[in-house]
C-alpha cells in the first residue's frame, strides 16, 4: 500500500497542537516512513491539491474560514481535528458568552467598524464540516496523536479514551485537588493524557471536554461534601467548554 | 531594463501563523510592498474579563502554543503587581529557568527547524533528515533538551501548570535539577556544533542593513529576559514597565488584523537581535565568543542576523541556566506553597519572549475577578518594522528573478521569528 499524503491545516489557535508534532522529535521522522507529509505550512512551504488524510488544528470564526474548510473536506478523504480549538472550540468559545459588538470595540476600539476585523462566534471544526476523528487536549497528547495516525495509515480504527481523567490521576499516586480547596474537573474529563495538571499541582480544567455521559450526579456530591457550589463548578467549566452540552445545564 | 513583477504569496510557509507579502513592480518601479496580516483575532483581553484571578494564565497562555511560558509568567507578574503579591528569591530563579527551558526549545526550532532549509536551499527539514542527518540530530537533541526542562519545571512542555501566583504549585526535586544541570553541561558541544554549522551558513544571508530603533528590557548587571526597565538604542533614556503604553502606541493598520506599534519613530523592532544590541556586554563567556566567532557585533542593523543572535541566546540560556541550578542546589529546594490573597488593583507584567518584549496588563476587584486587560505581543511590534524593511529591502532586490524576490522577503519575515498567532496570525507573499 502506498503512503498515504497527509496535509496539516490551521484556523484561529496556538499551534501548539502543531508544535507538539514537532515535539515528537526522532519519532517525528519515524512517523514519516508510514505517511507522506505534501502540505504543512509551518513546516514546509510544499502545496497538495489533494490530500488522503488532513489533520486541522484551530477555531473557526469567519465566513472566510467556513468556505476554507469545506474546501479542505472537498480535498481530504479523512480529516481528523486535533485540539479544543478544533475539536469542540476550546478556550476561544469563551468569547461566544459576550457580545459580539462589544468585545471586537473593547480590543480594537474606534477601529473596530474595520472590515478586516470582522469575527463570528467561534465553532469547532465538527460544527462546520463532518470531521472523522478527534484528538482532544489543549494541547493535544503528541503521543496519542501518533498512535491515531498510525492506525488510520494502517486502515485500523484508533481506539480513543472514554473515561475520566480521574482513573490516570490516581494511578499516578495524586492526592485529589479538592483536598486541596480547587475544584477540578477530573470527574468530568475524557481521559488520554495521563493526568499532567493535577500531577503538576494544578486542577484539570477540562481540555479534552467531556467523556460521553458523564457522572453530573457524582459531580454534585462532590461539590456537596466539599461544600461547594455547583454555580462554582459550572464557572470553572466554562472556561474550555462554553456552550457545550453539560455546561449550561 | 522593463520588468514586471508580481508576488501574492498567501499565507507564507514555515512561520507561527498567517502572513501574506504582497509587492507589484513594473518596469522596475515598485508600486507596491505590504506585509498584510490576516490571522483570525482571537480577543483575549476581551475573554478575560470575569475570570477569576487564579484562571487568567491558563486562558492567555492559549495566546500562544511556543510562547506559553513567556504568557503565562507575564500574566503572574502582572497579578501579583495588581495585588501586591511578593514572591521568594527562589521562585524568581526557577521561574527564570523555565522561562530559559522556553528560549532554548524556541530558538533551536526557529534556527534548525524553519530557517536552516532556506540556507540550505530546501523546502522543509524533512530533506535535511537525508542530505544532513548529524545536523539534524543535533538540533533535535537541543530542542528537545529545551523541552524537557520545560516540563521538568512547568509541568507540562506547552501551556505549563506549576507557575501560579505567589510561586510553584509543584516544586522540582533536587535530583531532577542536578540531571537537569549535567543535562546542560553535555548539551555544550552540540551548541558549538550548530553556532559553526550557522556561522558556515552565515554568509548566505543578505547584507541588508537599514537603521533601526531596537527595544528591549535592560536590567544592570544582567542579559535581561525578566526583570528590569524598557529600553531603546534611540535614547538613554529608559522607562518602567508600568509606562509601557507610552511606549507601544498601539494602532490598527488596513493591512493587520495584528495591531501595529511605534515609540520614537514609525517602526521599531523587538527579539534576539533587539536584546542583543541592548544587553550584548552582558553576555557570558561563551555566549560572547559565540557572537565574535558568528561576526555579530552591538549595532548591528541586519534584521536577517536575528537568528544569529537567537543561536548566540542559545548558548546565554545554558551558560546562566547552569550558574542558576547551581546556586539553587547550593541552598536546597525550600518547600513553599503560593497563599496569595486576592485584592483590587491593576498590574503590569513584562517578560522577553523568544521573539521579542512582551506586555500584560491586567485589573482586578477586591474578589480577584477580573475587570479587564491589554496584551501587547512581540508580532505586533514587529510588523510596521518588517513593513519599513520590506520597503527599503525591495528596490534593492527588484532587478532579481521574481522567485528569489519572494525566497528573500519570507527569509526577511522568517528573521523575525514572526508568531503571528500570538499577534493575532500571519505569512504569504504576494507578487501582483
Amino acid at each position: 500500500m502506498d503512503k498515504p499524503t497527509v496535509g496539516i491545516f490551521d484556523f484561529a489557535c496556538c499551534e501548539g497542537c502543531q508544535l507538539q508534532i514537532v515535539n515528537m522529535e526522532e519519532e517525528l521522522l519515524d512517523l514519516v516512513s508510514v505517511i507522506n507529509p505534501v502540505q504543512w505550512r509551518e513546516g514546509s512551504s510544499d502545496k497538495a491539491e489533494r490530500v488522503d488524510i488532513a489533520i486541522v488544528e484551530g477555531s473557526i470564526t469567519r465566513a472566510e474560514d467556513e468556505e476554507h474548510a469545506h474546501d479542505i473536506r472537498s480535498r481530504a478523504g479523512i480529516v481528523i481535528a486535533i485540539g479544543a480549538c478544533a475539536t469542540f472550540g476550546g478556550v476561544n468559545k469563551l468569547k461566544n458568552n459576550f457580545d459580539l459588538a462589544e468585545v471586537k470595540q473593547y480590543v480594537y476600539g474606534d477601529s473596530a467598524r474595520m472590515h478586516h476585523l470582522n469575527t463570528q462566534p467561534t465553532k469547532g471544526i465538527n460544527e462546520v464540516i463532518h470531521v472523522d476523528y478527534n484528538i482532544q487536549g489543549c494541547p493535544m497528547n503528541e503521543k496519542e496523536f501518533s498512535y491515531a495516525v498510525r492506525c488510520l495509515a494502517k486502515g485500523v480504527e484508533p481506539v480513543i479514551p472514554n473515561h475520566p481523567v480521574c482513573v490516570e490521576c490516581k494511578m499516578r499516586g495524586n492526592v485529589c485537588r479538592y483536598e486541596y480547596n480547587e475544584i477540578c474537573l477530573g470527574p468530568l474529563t475524557r481521559a488520554g493524557c495521563n493526568a499532567p495538571c493535577p500531577t503538576g499541582g494544578f486542577w484539570c480544567f477540562g481540555c479534552r471536554g467531556w467523556v460521553d455521559n458523564p457522572n453530573t450526579d457524582a459531580a454534585r456530591d462532590i461539590m456537596d461534601y466539599y461544600g461547594l457550589t455547583v454555580e462554582q463548578l459550572k464557572g470553572k467549566m466554562r472556561l474550555f467548554n462554553s456552550k457545550q452540552e453539560h455546561t449550561d445545564e | 531594463m522593463s520588468k514586471t513583477v508580481d508576488i501574492n504569496e498567501q499565507h507564507v510557509t514555515r512561520v507561527e501563523g498567517h502572513g501574506n507579502i504582497r509587492v507589484r513592480a513594473s518596469d522596475g518601479a515598485v508600486e507596491q510592498v505590504e506585509w498584510q496580516v490576516p490571522e483570525a483575532p482571537r480577543f483575549f483581553e476581551a475573554m478575560v474579563r470575569g475570570r477569576d484571578y487564579q484562571d487568567i494564565q491558563t486562558i492567555v497562555s492559549r495566546i500562544c502554543g511556543i510562547c506559553s511560558v513567556t504568557h503565562s509568567l507575564a500574566a503572574i507578574k502582572a497579578i501579583e503587581a495588581a495585588m501586591g503579591i511578593s514572591v521568594s528569591e527562589q521562585t524568581d530563579k526557577l521561574r527564570i529557568l523555565t522561562h530559559y527551558g522556553e528560549q532554548l526549545e524556541s530558538h533551536s526550532l526557529h534556527v534548525g527547524y524553519l530557517v536552516a532549509p532556506d540556507l540550505l536551499g530546501v523546502n522543509s527539514v524533512l530533506p535535511l533528515v537525508e542530505s544532513h542527518p548529524d545536523v539534524v540530530k543535533t538540533i533535535i537533541r537541543i530542542h528537545r533538551l529545551g523541552n524537557d526542562w520545560m516540563e521538568l519545571l512547568g509541568g507540562r512542555r506547552t501551556h505549563p501548570v506549576t507557575l501560579r501566583p505567589g510561586g510553584f504549585g509543584k516544586l522540582p526535586r533536587e535530583s531532577e535539577l542536578k540531571k537537569l544541570r549535567n543535562d546542560l553541561e553535555n548539551i555544550i558541544p552540540d551548541l558549538k556544533t550548530v553556532a559553526q554549522v550557522i556561522g558556515d551558513l552565515a554568509p548566505k544571508l543578505p547584507a541588508f542593513n537599514r537603521d533601526t530603533e531596537y527595544i528591549s528590557l535592560l536590567n544592570e548587571g544582567e542579559y535581561s529576559f525578566y526583570h528590569g526597565r524598557i529600553a531603546s538604542t534611540d535614547t538613554e533614556e529608559t522607562k518602567d514597565v508600568d509606562e509601557f503604553e507610552s511606549v507601544v502606541n498601539e494602532y490598527v493598520s488596513p493591512q493587520s488584523t495584528a495591531k501595529w506599534t511605534r515609540w520614537h519613530r514609525d517602526a521599531y523592532a523587538v527579539g534576539a537581535l533587539a536584546r542583543f544590541n541592548l544587553n550584548a556586554e552582558e553576555l557570558k563567556p561563551l555566549a560572547k565568543e559565540t557572537a565574535q566567532n558568528l561576526g555579530l557585533t552591538q549595532g548591528c542593523c541586519n534584521p536577517f542576523m536575528n537568528n544569529v543572535a537567537q543561536v548566540v541566546e542559545c548558548v546565554q540560556v545554558v551558560e546562566h541556566g547552569i550558574e542558576l541550578l547551581d546556586d539553587v542546589l547550593s541552598q536546597g529546594i525550600e518547600e513553599e506553597v503560593p497563599a496569595p490573597k486576592p485584592a483590587p488593583g491593576t498590574g503590569v507584567g513584562c517578560v522577553e519572549a523568544p521573539r521579542g518584549i512582551l506586555f500584560h496588563k491586567y485589573s482586578f476587584d477586591e474578589h480577584g475577578v477580573c475587570q479587564g486587560g491589554n496584551i501587547c505581543i512581540p508580532t505586533n511590534q514587529n510588523h510596521a518594522n518588517i513593513q519599513k524593511d520590506f520597503e527599503s529591502f525591495v528596490p534593492q532586490i527588484i532587478d532579481r528573478d521574481q522567485e528569489e524576490v519572494r525566497l528573500l522577503l519570507e527569509m526577511l519575515v522568517r528573521s523575525y521569528d514572526p508568531c503571528i498567532s500570538c499577534s493575532t496570525h500571519y505569512l504569504n507573499v504576494d507578487f501582483v
